[in-house]
């Protein structure tokens, strides 16, 4: 009855599509050198992160998670993110039937290596629309100074 | 349900059109379907569920403030932009659809029309 419901996971389509995706991200930002903790595509959350001229900048891209059960951690410069997310599938049963289950769900462990010049303790985070946003400011002397001529 | 096909536009060279499609999960009950996606850092303004006949399309918009300074390290998500298209069936009632934001989770349910819905019949003893 619901034949056009039916997703196919398999198809043709779907095969193509996870190569694409594969050959865009695998590679991280293109030219960029890859650090080792690192992962190619498909880790949970997809992690960017940005440099301004007084702060590293990194966004997690976790969905549906309770900020409050986040665990984020910085040691030196390698930050650790951790938590989880519920699947929102209900039990298949006889009166539920599941087309698609992509999204990702359960504990994930994530790890990323700043630059050296970053403030350990000069922290913030902010969970907004799914995306966490951390902003690690630069030590005192990374940061851009202006220099008077005596 | 999922036409994938269907998401990238003839101009794939221009990047600002460029998208890729959220991860759902969709499951149906005797009420109707229920479709979930992953759409991180779409806002509610940013955000377009649209119906044109029997195809629902989902369409987002990633954005970010204070990035004019900003010069990546490192980067997974490179396209800025979710976008997906799903066919309807006739017993599904488009106009009933509900759509709820939170979190960067798109929820829609998709009711099934009254008549459509299982019905038990009831066998009277004579």
């Amino acid at each position: 009855m619901f034949d056009t419901m039916l997703s196919r996971p398999q198809s043709l389509f779907d095969q193509l599509e996870s190569l694409q995706r594969l050959l865009t991200r695998s590679s991280g930002l293109e030219g960029a050198t890859g650090s080792i903790r690192s992962v190619a595509y498909g880790a949970f959350p997809e992690i960017n992160v940005g440099r301004t001229p007084a702060s590293v900048e990194v966004f997690a891209f976790a969905p549906g998670i309770d900020a409050a059960t986040l665990d984020i951690t910085l040691e030196r410069n390698v930050l650790k993110l951790s938590g989880g997310r519920d699947s929102a599938i209900p039990k298949s049963d006889a009166k539920t039937q599941v087309y698609a289950a992509e999204r990702p769900n359960g504990r994930f462990l994530r790890a990323v290596t700043l630059p050296d010049d970053v403030d350990p303790t000069k922290v913030e985070a902010k969970y907004r629309d799914g995306v966490l946003r951390i902003s690690i400011a630069l030590s005192a002397a990374a940061q851009p100074q202006r220099i008077t001529v005596q | 349900m999922t036409d994938r096909n269907a998401q990238t536009p003839a101009k794939t060279s221009d990047f600002s059109e460029r998208t890729v499609s959220p991860a759902v999960d969709i499951f149906e009950d005797a009420g109707g379907i229920t479709l979930l996606a992953d759409m991180p850092g779409v806002s509610k303004e940013r955000l377009d569920v649209k119906l044109d006949g029997d195809s629902l399309s989902v369409e987002g918009r990633v954005e970010f403030e204070g990035l004019e300074d900003m010069r990546a390290l490192w980067a997974e998500v490179n396209v800025p932009r979710f976008r997906r298209t799903f066919s309807l069936s006739r017993e599904l009632d488009a106009s009933r659809i509900e759509a709820n934001l939170k979190d960067g989770v798109l929820t829609l349910r998709v009711p099934k029309h009254a008549h459509a819905q299982p019905r038990r019949i009831e066998v009277s003893a004579s």
